[in-house]
């Protein structure tokens, strides 16, 4: 079975087999050890250690309430909002080394690294520009030419541009589904992040948009790191390098999506793939 | 977490179906090809024509069997065994229409044999018939492998095919034999190396199967592999 013994254990070796699309020696990104959180009393995510690899697309699957978006929520610390909940372990984010679950971190840095998309388009109820323009303002870039340059180049990314560069003043409302989704990805583009997050970005979405996202995620990660949540297994198989299956809270296997895909190492990843799970 | 079906009732019925499929054309081939040997060494020419015949019925199956393949990826983006499983059954039915392939020329062979009348000089080679038996066995035991995805019995069919070799290279030194002392026999002689070849090519088809076997069973490719990787690959669990 080749690989399968290293399949079963959760730490992904540095040196696994060059794949297609797929260096031989990945940097890492982020290192996440020993990773548990409690809504209260209830322990949502139970020691979970995985390394997130730089410029490359890690997708979490399992089934509802497995902790896959709760893990992803721990990255922008947006778990701060409610009280009760806590962390242990760490996350480690590289290349300074800094364990962004401390207090002495401030979640807004953090939330400056690490941009979010959720499942929703979660456009703000004003004109596309501003959508962009939002955060640059926020964050002290105030000269309106190097605003509109930022702008521009957000919307490029998020391959969004030509649509709607002659209407960069109407109202973001007014876009179709998948426009949102892409002004969102823009809107966390501006800010310069090194991680991006996905929470289902496509779920609400046409088979069109769709590919138009998963699109977007594969030219993305040249520049960013991406982490994504999805229902849709064969979007897990499409659009990532590594695929991480959890379950009631436990990481189940982490490896590569070719491998999970063909010949997962255990039997809970495979039954849940090949739909068996009940 | 799950009792090995799928959530999706209708599609454990459709890959039950797919291995039930498989094995039936298995079946169907080595009836082609025991009846095609016992035809050549008669030789029976009612019997040559029956395997010729019977070809169509092989093709047949092959074109179905691709045909429902093709549908279940398209309906249901198999992943991870089920995926292999599905894989594994197109590759085979390749390999199964070809053993139907060589079995017709077995039988053609056998045909012309009986034709000329010329069966009084045809050289009875009892190492054809030992070839012969020895691919039909690695042939059924490729297909039970199969039917019970037993990685480590496939793994000792791709060992047997050596044997085969070996037997279609001392055919051929005998007839080269044959040929230059009484070239009379040249004719025939060759008629019996196509017919020795076809049985070698036969046990390398049933090889092949052995190799789809461990593919789907363990998930490793060992086409063209060294005997101790195959080893390697099956003993990893």
């Amino acid at each position: 079975m080749g690989d399968s013994a290293d399949a079963g254990s959760l730490e992904l070796e540095t040196t696994a087999p060059a794949q297609p699309g797929v260096a031989a020696n990945p940097v890492v990104k982020a290192e996440v050890s020993g990773l548990s959180f409690y809504y209260g009393s209830f322990r949502g995510l139970k020691d979970i250690s995985l390394s997130v690899h730089s410029n490359r697309v890690t997708a979490l699957i399992g089934p509802s309430g497995c902790g896959k978006s709760t893990f992803l929520r721990c990255f922008n610390r947006i778990h701060d909002l409610y009280p009760g909940n806590r962390y242990e372990g760490s996350i480690r984010l590289h290349p300074d080394n800094v364990n962004i679950l401390t207090k002495e971190v401030d979640p807004i840095d953090v939330r400056m690294r690490i941009g979010m998309v959720f499942q929703k388009p979660s456009p703000f109820p004003t004109t596309i520009f501003e959508n962009v323009a939002y955060g640059l303002r926020l964050r002290g870039l105030a000269p309106r030419s190097a605003v509109a340059d930022k702008v521009e180049q957000s919307l490029r990314a998020a391959a969004l541009w030509d649509e709607v560069k002659d209407r960069l003043g109407g109202l973001a409302s007014n876009l179709s589904g998948g426009q949102q989704q892409r002004l969102c990805i823009a809107r966390a583009l501006a800010a310069d992040p090194e991680l991006l997050l996905f929470d289902e970005p496509t779920s609400a979405l046409d088979p069109i948009a769709t590919a138009s996202i998963e699109e977007l995620i594969t030219v993305l990660k040249d520049t960013v790191t991406i982490l994504i949540v999805t229902h849709n297994m064969q979007q897990a198989a499409r659009c990532s390098d590594y695929t991480a299956f959890l379950y009631m809270g436990e990481l189940v296997e982490f490896g590569e999506t070719d491998q999970i895909f063909i010949r997962p190492g255990k039997k809970e990843t495979e039954d849940y793939i090949t739909g068996r799970f009940g | 977490m799950s009792n090995g079906e799928h959530l999706s009732k209708q599609y454990d019925h459709e890959l039950e179906a797919l291995r039930a499929r498989i094995l039936h054309m298995g079946g169907l081939v080595e009836s082609q090809l025991q009846s095609a040997i016992e035809s050549y060494e008669k030789p029976d020419e009612k019997l040559a024509q029956h395997v010729m015949d019977g070809d169509r019925l092989v093709n047949e199956q092959e074109v179905e069997l691709d045909r429902v393949v093709v549908n279940m990826i398209v309906r249901r983006q198999p992943t991870a065994g089920d995926l292999r499983l599905i894989i594994g059954v197109a590759r085979t039915v390749t390999e199964l229409e070809r053993i139907g392939d060589e079995a017709t020329k077995i039988a053609r062979a056998a045909k012309w044999l009986f034709d000329k009348q010329r069966n009084l000089r045809s050289p009875r080679l009892r190492d054809i018939h030992t070839s012969a038996l020895a691919a039909g066995k690695m042939l059924r035991g490729a297909l039970d492998a199969f039917a019970r995805l037993d990685a480590a019995a496939a793994a000792a069919i791709i060992e047997e095919d050596r044997g085969v070799d070996q037997q279609f290279q001392a055919i051929l030194r005998q007839l080269i034999t044959f040929m230059m002392e009484d070239p009379r026999t040249i004719s025939p002689s060759l008629d019996a190396v196509w017919v020795a070849k076809a049985i070698e090519r036969i046990g390398d088809h049933a090889k092949n199967i052995a190799e789809h076997v461990i593919f789907v069973a363990q998930g490793a490719d060992v086409r063209h592999a060294s005997p101790e990787e195959i080893a390697r690959a099956v003993s990893q669990e």
